[in-house]
């Protein structure tokens, strides 16, 4: 077919931050995947509730508070590493970008750490019934995501210390890396109510 | 089609409100089916002028507005068939409810892989039938049949008196039936439970009150005691063997519970849940080789000298 | 090599044709051999290779149909046991669902979306990369252990305690399970790529009003795959975890329960129907108006039954537990739900009756296919309708009139539409045309063969005969309708065999094509056939919703975009205003060793838990790799950056 010039986009940029970046509707994409994943998981918790007179189910204790809460803590706090990444990156700046993602990794470490100790005050193990079947599995789910997120960021800041001037379309890998730590510090937020919380209503 | 086991050859009521939901579906459906069919072959069969891809492609907003509405129509006759439709079926879903709490007997049926265990309820405990594969209930009389499984997920399905209901470990399923005039219907487990779920029907009896309560009767007598030698031969090699481990025969000391009860084994029309009918030829086939006949059955080959297995067969056949 | 790298070349009125399209050619192109083979990220190359491995799993999956239906020919028959008999059916099920329809309905949007898209590559390539080769390991996989006689042998929907540990021993239920884990993450991944192509990098000007009905179709599919298939992801996960770990989730005694198992698998399960059949309705709205020559009736309500469909697709799942003794009220709903959802299908329907009817319908068999549909889909629609009452379905459910009517709803509703695209696609990807004889007598023998094989069927179920039976006493009155069902299969098969024997001989006898042989109106016809590998030399701009129909003189196009580097254009979500000029992934190793450590830990975790943790380190490392940015890209991205800020002042 016989074509005719209308229209040129050499002038349009060849990253962008946001909505108009593939990877952002990526990243998008695969929290919509795993956010769905944490929600059929917390159903599935009240499902089990349901089944059993009494939650937990026998004579166990709810889960210990102090290292859940202590995660929590940490988390929240991990925050603000993770926004100076993500505005640094937006303006570019390799040494905020640099700070930001090494914050947000030694925080993500100590997480990790901590998850380790949430898991022995469980007053629960996986095979002992159902409520230890999904308690277990939900954290060990959001685990999952929070192991992947640090190894993530640690990457990346392999990857911009090893480049003292990264194009900067880099940037905009350090931008949506942030937004999915944005994810796994809200996933875990009713996580936290629904395992440690749920089970002192009653 | 003999209708021994079809829903379309109902034998109480339940089965008859959901036959004529059938045909109603049908009817409707068959409708739409031709009037959908005719109007295709229509719209492409109807002369007009010149056709091949060379053709130019027609501008889109010359007929909109006429299609439009005929389309609409067609909608919305599609929303009344489909509301005339659910009318129906909420309505003989009520109707289904209709014999519930009516019920003047109630039957414990129990799921096994691969054969049913028949329970019926009675207050006082010497007055409880047990059997297999076999249900005997008296005609125009609502039945409670109360459903549970110790293993897996069956389904409990008698066509031409009821629908389905499955049998769920753990927990406890009740579906009433009635049936209105004397037969028997064959049912059939519906849900995938391994390897024999081919082989896990039943029988339902269904007949007079009278002759309902003279069956209750002799099935509440223990066994008959043998008559002759062979046959008492053949009760003592049915004690001493593999047989006591599962089977109970009551008035002996076999009481295991986990195979059929088989007191009055040979009142019964089908043995291993339909696998073959109860004679005495297919019994002792089923005996020296259940896996044969029904392979992955529980029930293992007993090996027995030829004359203590002939013995054994003739006291079984006494068990009437 | 690096003068090249700074150079910057853009297609434009100053470049000459020739030289734009060989160096195009160049930019795009894939390393030679084997090794190009396998590192490719061409989503045409990719797209062909899916959709001839998920034949391949329907031929494999059909044969096992075809050994059942003679087990089933006789009443009493002693050629298959119950052991084998069980592999068969649990083996047919799971293949055909997971292995064959999804994944081809992917396939082919795989291929043909960014070219109805009017750009360079898909949206991650090396994703989609990805999904192919675990797609591939996880079929072969299943395959193979069936061979080995660990064949899943539960039927495809594997309820516990039946597949649970105390029932299931051994390992055919986790192969099952692991091959649902393969094939979600393949669907999961291929999922996020096509939403993302067709939101972000639609030809500049394809407004969400103007978008083809096939890209709504694949969008909406797109996004019930990522809702739906996580649910049968923690289903089949829950289920290995008890089998393995020993933890309870199904497990009545400890406080499990059996039904949630049918509450999760459901969940998915019944959108997964949606997730076949959607794609095949975009297939119907293609073939409809090219043939009829006529754009199709009512776009926006077509639009809107799509959308309407995808979302009530997930409220009907407890219709398939009717029997299970839930609550009544909770029954009711499920119904007026699932008899609702008769309401977009027939408003599609309607408007491809009414298209035909103002149309001038050309007779080429990718249209008798659609006819074909249109017949079988009314009829498998209107026994869904019977199955979504409560009292008719106590009746139906798990015998044979549901087989009759998932079939009818599976083949009719989208093998039948997948045929009629395959023959319509296939001068687009060879580049030669489909031969129309041998066409037609395989609608003839797929269409009569189909009816012959599954009508029968209905009247079986209400007859009392129960699905997932080996066998069946005679003197039920099954014997002859089984015997019918037996030769129509046999027929339906004659009738596949002619159909991909044709495509096979066109291959090498059929005319050649041209770029636009049925004379349609979506942008992959206005490139070659096939496409080169950088599919437009300059990207299309699009004016109306039929822009081929439209533009009859030239094509506009957009300038700009690198000729030396591979570039895709984004364009904003609704309105495709071009927005950036972004990179597109270069060839690589990794998605195929990526894929390999998955696998690796995937079948490995069947025999001991502990490959979950070391199989993580193969991973961790190949994703690592896929991820690094080699010195040549930073280099190449270096040279040429322009950043958001800039885009202003620099135009």
């Amino acid at each position: 077919m016989r074509q005719r010039f209308v229209h040129d986009v050499s002038g349009l940029p060849d990253h962008d931050f946001g909505s108009d970046s593939i990877v952002w509707w990526g990243t998008l994409g695969f929290v919509a995947i795993e956010g769905m994943g944490f929600v059929l998981a917390v159903a599935v918790y009240f499902y089990l509730m349901r089944e059993v007179p009494s939650w937990p189910p026998g004579s166990i204790a709810p889960p210990g508070l102090i290292y859940g809460s202590l995660f929590t803590g940490v988390l929240l706090v991990s925050a603000l590493p993770n926004h100076w990444a993500k505005r640094a990156a937006e303006r570019y700046r390799r040494r905020g970008s640099l700070l930001g993602m090494g914050g947000v990794v030694l925080l993500g470490i100590g997480l990790l750490v901590l998850r380790g100790f949430e898991f022995t005050v469980l007053h629960v193990r996986w095979d002992t019934n159902a409520y230890g079947s999904i308690v277990w599995t939900l954290l060990g789910l959001h685990t999952l995501h929070l192991g992947t997120d640090v190894a993530d960021t640690a990457v990346l800041l392999a990857l911009f210390l090893t480049d003292r001037d990264p194009p900067q379309r880099r940037y905009t890998d350090v931008s949506e890396n942030a937004d999915y730590w944005w994810f796994v510090l809200l996933a875990w937020l009713p996580i936290f109510a629904v395992v440690y919380l749920v089970p002192r209503l009653g | 089609m003999n209708g021994f086991q079809s829903a379309l050859h109902p034998a109480g009521p339940q089965a008859l409100h959901i036959e004529r939901l059938i045909w109603l579906f049908t009817g409707i459906s068959a409708f739409v089916l031709l009037a959908v069919t005719v109007a295709l072959l229509w719209a492409v069969f109807r002369r007009r002028e010149r056709r091949d891809l060379a053709a130019e492609p027609r501008p889109p907003e010359l007929r909109e507005r006429r299609l439009g509405r005929v389309v609409g129509a067609a909608v919305a006759l599609t929303v009344v068939l489909l509301f005339v439709l659910l009318t129906a079926s909420f309505a003989t879903d009520r109707r289904l409810l209709d014999l519930e709490g009516r019920e003047q007997l109630t039957v414990h049926v129990i799921g096994h892989q691969w054969w049913w265990e028949i329970r019926y309820a009675h207050g006082e405990p010497a007055r409880r039938v047990i059997t297999a594969n076999e249900l005997h209930i008296p005609v125009g009389v609502p039945v409670r049949i109360e459903l549970t499984s110790p293993d897996v997920i069956h389904s409990f399905w008698v066509p031409n008196l009821h629908g389905k209901q499955d049998l769920i470990p753990g927990s406890s399923n009740a579906i009433t039936i009635e049936a209105d005039r004397p037969g028997t219907y064959r049912g059939q487990c519906a849900e995938f439970c391994g390897l024999q779920h081919a082989f896990m029907a039943f029988l339902v009896v269904a007949e007079p009150e009278e002759t309902f309560d003279a069956w209750y009767e002799r099935q509440l007598a223990p066994a008959r005691e043998p008559g002759n030698d062979q046959a008492r031969r053949g009760r003592e090699v049915f004690l001493r063997s593999a047989c006591v481990m599962c089977h109970r025969i009551r008035g002996t000391s076999a009481s295991a519970t986990y195979g059929p009860d088989l007191t009055h084994l040979k009142s019964r029309q089908i043995l291993a849940a339909g696998a073959v009918p109860d004679t005495r030829g297919h019994l002792a086939a089923w005996i020296a080789d259940p896996q044969g006949i029904k392979p992955g059955a529980r029930m293992p080959i007993t090996a027995l000298p030829p004359p203590d297995f002939q013995a054994l067969l003739a006291y079984l056949e006494t068990l009437e | 090599m690096s003068a090249s790298e700074a150079s910057d070349l853009r297609d434009g009125p100053a470049l000459d044709e020739a030289v734009t399209r060989a160096r195009l050619e160049h930019t795009w192109r894939r390393p030679e051999g084997l090794w190009g083979w396998l590192v490719t990220v061409d989503h045409k190359e990719i797209g062909r290779r899916y959709i001839a491995t998920a034949l391949g799993f329907f031929a494999l999956s059909g044969l096992l149909a075809l050994t059942m239906r003679l087990q089933l020919a006789l009443p009493e028959s002693h050629l298959v046991g119950p052991d084998l008999y069980g592999q068969l059916f649990s083996m047919h099920g799971s293949a055909m669902m997971f292995l064959f329809a999804v994944p081809v309905m992917e396939a082919v949007a795989i291929y043909v979306v960014p070219l109805m898209c009017g750009t360079r590559n898909i949206a991650f390539p090396r994703l989609v990369a990805f999904s192919y080769w675990i797609y591939l390991c996880g079929g072969l996989f299943f395959f193979i252990s069936f061979a080995g006689n660990t064949g899943a042998d539960r039927g495809w929907f594997a309820y516990v305690p039946l597949s649970g540990p105390e029932y299931s021993p051994g390992k055919r239920v986790d192969t099952w399970a692991q091959m649902i884990t393969f094939t979600e993450v393949a669907a999961l991944a291929v999922s996020v790529a096509l939403i993302v192509t067709i939101l972000k990098q639609r030809a500049p000007g394809m407004s969400l009003d103007r978008m083809p009905l096939y890209l709504w179709a694949i969008l909406v599919t797109s996004f019930m795959v990522l809702f739906a298939m996580p649910a049968v992801m923690l289903a089949s996960s829950f289920l290995i975890m008890d089998r393995l770990i020993d933890t309870h989730f199904f497990n009545q005694a400890e406080g499990g329960s059996a039904l949630l198992f049918q509450h999760l698998f459901w969940f998915f399960g019944h959108p997964e129907v949606y997730i076949i059949f959607i794609p095949a309705l975009g297939f119907v709205s293609s073939i409809v108006a090219t043939f009829a020559r006529r754009p199709v009736f009512g776009h926006l309500p077509m639009v809107l039954a799509l959308i309407a469909t995808g979302i009530l697709g997930f409220g009907l799942w407890v219709h398939h537990m009717f029997a299970t003794g839930l609550p009544r009220l909770g029954n009711g709903f499920f119904t007026a739900a699932s008899i609702m959802i008769a309401i977009p299908s027939g408003v599609q329907i309607f408007c491809w009756l009414a298209t035909l009817w103002d149309g001038r319908p050309v007779f080429k068999t990718p249209l008798l296919y659609v006819l074909g549909f249109v017949f079988i889909f009314v009829l498998g629609g209107l026994t869904g309708v019977m199955v979504a009452s409560v009292p008719l379905d106590l009746q139906v459910h798990d015998t044979y009139f549901v087989v009759a009517h998932f079939h009818y709803v599976l083949i009719g509703g989208a093998v039948f539409p997948l045929l009629g695209a395959l023959h319509y696609h296939f001068p687009k990807i060879t580049g030669r045309m489909p031969g129309e004889r041998l066409g037609r007598l395989g609608f003839l023998l797929t269409f009569v063969g189909f009816n012959l094989a599954f009508f029968p069927m209905h009247i079986l179920g209400l007859s009392g005969m129960p699905r997932r039976v080996y066998t069946y006493p005679s003197g039920l009155g099954w014997d002859g309708m089984n015997l019918l069902a037996t030769i129509g299969a046999f027929t339906l098969a004659a009738g596949f065999l002619v159909f991909f024997l044709n495509l096979l001989l066109s291959l090498r006898r059929g005319a050649p094509a041209g770029d636009n042989p049925w004379g349609a109106s979506t942008l992959e016809w206005a490139t070659s056939s096939p496409p080169p590998v950088h599919a437009f030399a300059h990207v299309p701009l699009v004016r109306s919703r039929e822009p081929l129909w439209e533009e009859r003189e030239s094509l506009p196009v957009v300038t700009g975009l690198r000729v030396d580097a591979r570039e895709v254009l984004v364009t904003a979500t609704v309105t495709a205003e071009p927005r950036v000029r972004e990179p597109s992934p270069e060839p690589a190793i990794w998605p195929l060793l990526t894929a390999l450590a998955t696998t690796g830990l995937f079948i490995g975790s069947i025999y001991t838990p502990w490959a979950v943790v070391w199989g993580t380190v193969p991973v961790a490392v190949t994703l690592i790799g896929w991820f690094w940015p080699t010195k040549r890209e930073q280099r190449k991205e270096k040279a040429t950056e322009h950043a958001p800020g800039l885009a202003e002042a620099g135009a």
